[in-house]
């Protein structure tokens, strides 16, 4: 019984799902009350989380669960940008009618699923947590219900999502099977590379994983599912998954396949080299913002991937820390975007931006070190992300990778700066609304600030990063 | 009279997998069968994980197979309504005119 203390936070989280949902079917027009209710309880989960110190290491449920520094740093990225996203996204969900009880509690819900993916340690435990997670993602991507775009993303996601899923599947049954175990561990030592099966399972696994984390060549589902859905869940999308898929590729590679290092770890480097540029050169041509967001968001996951290719903690570390980064420079981003209305209508293409200098300095120059730093320019947040990554490839004398990875970052640096262009010297347009929600200036002025005075403190976030040690 | 092993059990797995996974991507009229086909090919992991278990004497893959069957039914359930939604606003399911999202 001593060890549901471990798991308090998943068993807090999944009490509070409930009981919203009686608050929210019993009480009349409970919507503002839950929105407020789910925000406080994520924190509340938060700081349960934080309790725990980050530096155990222990498995609960013989061996199927584990609680160490890796999934207790990831779970506190999850909750913050979960509660980020429902706290920003107000003013957005009023005005298209859709501020309703089932946002936060799907959104709850999916992040209940993403902690216990990113704490499984067995095959059953991560597939019910990777399906919890998805299932409820379905739905928000459709939530817009009345509007095609929004309920053809849904269904577009539906579809590729559940393919991956059978994918994944497939790959665990083989696994399972050529392996005798569906705890991570036991794999680990019954896996060697001679047996082709488990080498196909191998491949299973990792493609049913890229697509949960949009990698390419399995990225397809990822600009349309972007544009289609409302801004708020595309930023969902854009982050909090991300961090999750994130944790099980690192669990995945380095817990039960680090015997087979030499096997995946070409797939990896061929899948963030596609990434990387795919990301780089199919932004060039966009329009609509938040497709732009799409494919930038695949160049980033290549980067970060590119992290996991050595097979050292260095380059975990670094991974870990460019995920971060990328988590501050997107929900910049995204309030950016989120502020760009005009008479209760919200606008997404890149024309939208021409001259927005004259009328918003402000908003334009944290746009400007925003795109500055997704562009990887120093002194600023993204160089030291990319900086990190690089160096540990390198170390590895992975030399390819490193000058890919580079030559993609140039590429990227063209679209970024096309749109800083746009809003320093294009002819302007009409104003926009200032009535900004409070917490829409707050997150937009700290992601700006973060970003900007990162260099200041380098060492602060490379610190506690540093406690993760999975090899 | 052959005996049938683990084997036979692999390549069923193998044979219906194939089958969801074609159907999803040679299916051009309606999405239902997409639907289907998705069904499949957790029908076939479902096969794959009955027969290890069996092969294995490990009950975990039957535990495995019961989750899978709980959640394909979620699944469906909530792939069924996101069609409907989806038909309401286009009056369509033809997999060819799902197209307004491109670029």
């Amino acid at each position: 019984m001593n060890n549901l203390n471990y798991i308090l936070p998943e068993i807090f989280i999944s009490l509070s799902i409930m009981f919203l949902l009686i608050l929210g079917v019993f009480k009349k027009k409970s919507s503002n009350l839950v929105h407020y209710f789910s925000i406080g309880f994520l924190l509340i989960t938060g700081i349960l989380i934080f309790n725990n110190s980050l530096d155990l290491n222990i498995t609960l449920f013989r061996g199927s669960y584990i609680i160490d520094s890796l999934s207790s740093y990831m779970k506190i990225l999850t909750i913050l940008g979960g509660a980020i996203v429902l706290s920003i996204s107000r003013k957005y969900l009023k005005l298209f009618k859709i501020f309703l009880i089932e946002y936060p509690i799907l959104i709850l819900c999916s992040i209940l699923g993403m902690m216990v993916m990113i704490s499984s340690n067995d095959l059953i435990v991560f597939y019910v947590g990777l399906e919890l997670q998805s299932l409820a993602l379905y739905v928000l991507a459709s939530f817009n219900r009345d509007q095609l775009k929004s309920s053809e993303s849904g269904l577009k996601y539906f579809v590729l999502s559940a393919l991956s899923s059978g994918l994944l599947l497939y790959g665990c049954s083989l696994i399972y099977g050529f392996s005798g175990s569906t705890n991570f561990n036991l794999i680990s030592q019954s896996i060697n590379s001679d047996n082709h099966f488990l080498t196909f399972g191998i491949v299973f696994i990792l493609v049913g994983l890229a697509f949960k984390i949009s990698a390419v060549p399995f990225h397809m589902w990822a600009p349309d599912v972007y544009e289609g859905s409302p801004t708020s869940v595309t930023l969902f999308f854009a982050i909090v998954p991300k961090v999750a898929a994130l944790t099980i590729f690192i669990r995945f590679l380095y817990v039960p396949f680090i015997n087979v290092i030499d096997q995946w770890q070409t797939i990896i480097v061929f899948l963030s080299i596609a990434s990387m540029i795919f990301g780089a050169v199919a932004a060039i041509g966009q329009k609509n913002l938040k497709r732009l967001i799409a494919y930038s968001s695949i160049g980033h996951i290549g980067y970060s991937l590119a992290g996991l290719a050595p097979g050292t903690n260095d380059g975990i570390q670094s991974s870990i820390v460019y995920i971060s980064i990328y988590i501050v420079m997107n929900f910049g981003l995204f309030s950016c975007l989120l502020m760009m209305k005009r008479n209760d209508k919200y606008f997404e293409t890149i024309d939208d931006l021409s001259g927005l200098s004259k009328h918003h300095p402000v908003l334009s120059l944290s746009m400007l070190i925003i795109l500055f730093s997704l562009a990887g320019i120093p002194p600023l947040a993204g160089f030291f992300a990319k900086f990190y990554i690089f160096k540990s490839v390198i170390e590895e004398s992975m030399y390819f990778l490193a000058i890919v990875g580079l030559l993609s970052t140039v590429i990227a640096a063209f679209y970024y700066l096309k749109i800083i262009k746009v809003i320093y010297f294009d002819e302007e347009k009409e104003k926009y609304d200032t009535d900004h929600s409070l917490w829409l200036k707050i997150s937009l002025t700290s992601s700006t600030l973060l970003i900007l005075l990162y260099f200041i403190f380098p060492s602060k976030l490379v610190e506690i990063v540093s406690r993760i040690n999975i090899i | 009279m052959i005996e049938i092993g683990l084997g036979h059990y692999l390549t069923l797995g193998v044979i219906i997998f194939t089958i969801g996974t074609i159907g999803i991507f040679l299916n051009r009229k309606n999405i239902i069968v997409i639907l289907m086909s998705i069904e499949l090919i957790l029908l076939a992991v479902n096969i794959n994980l009955v027969a290890f278990s069996i092969f294995l004497n490990d009950i975990s893959g039957q535990i495995f197979t019961l989750f899978i069957l709980t959640v394909a039914a979620a699944e469906a359930a909530i792939g069924l309504a996101i069609i409907v939604v989806y038909y309401r606003n286009s009056s369509t399911i033809r997999v060819e005119e799902i197209n307004s999202l491109k670029g």
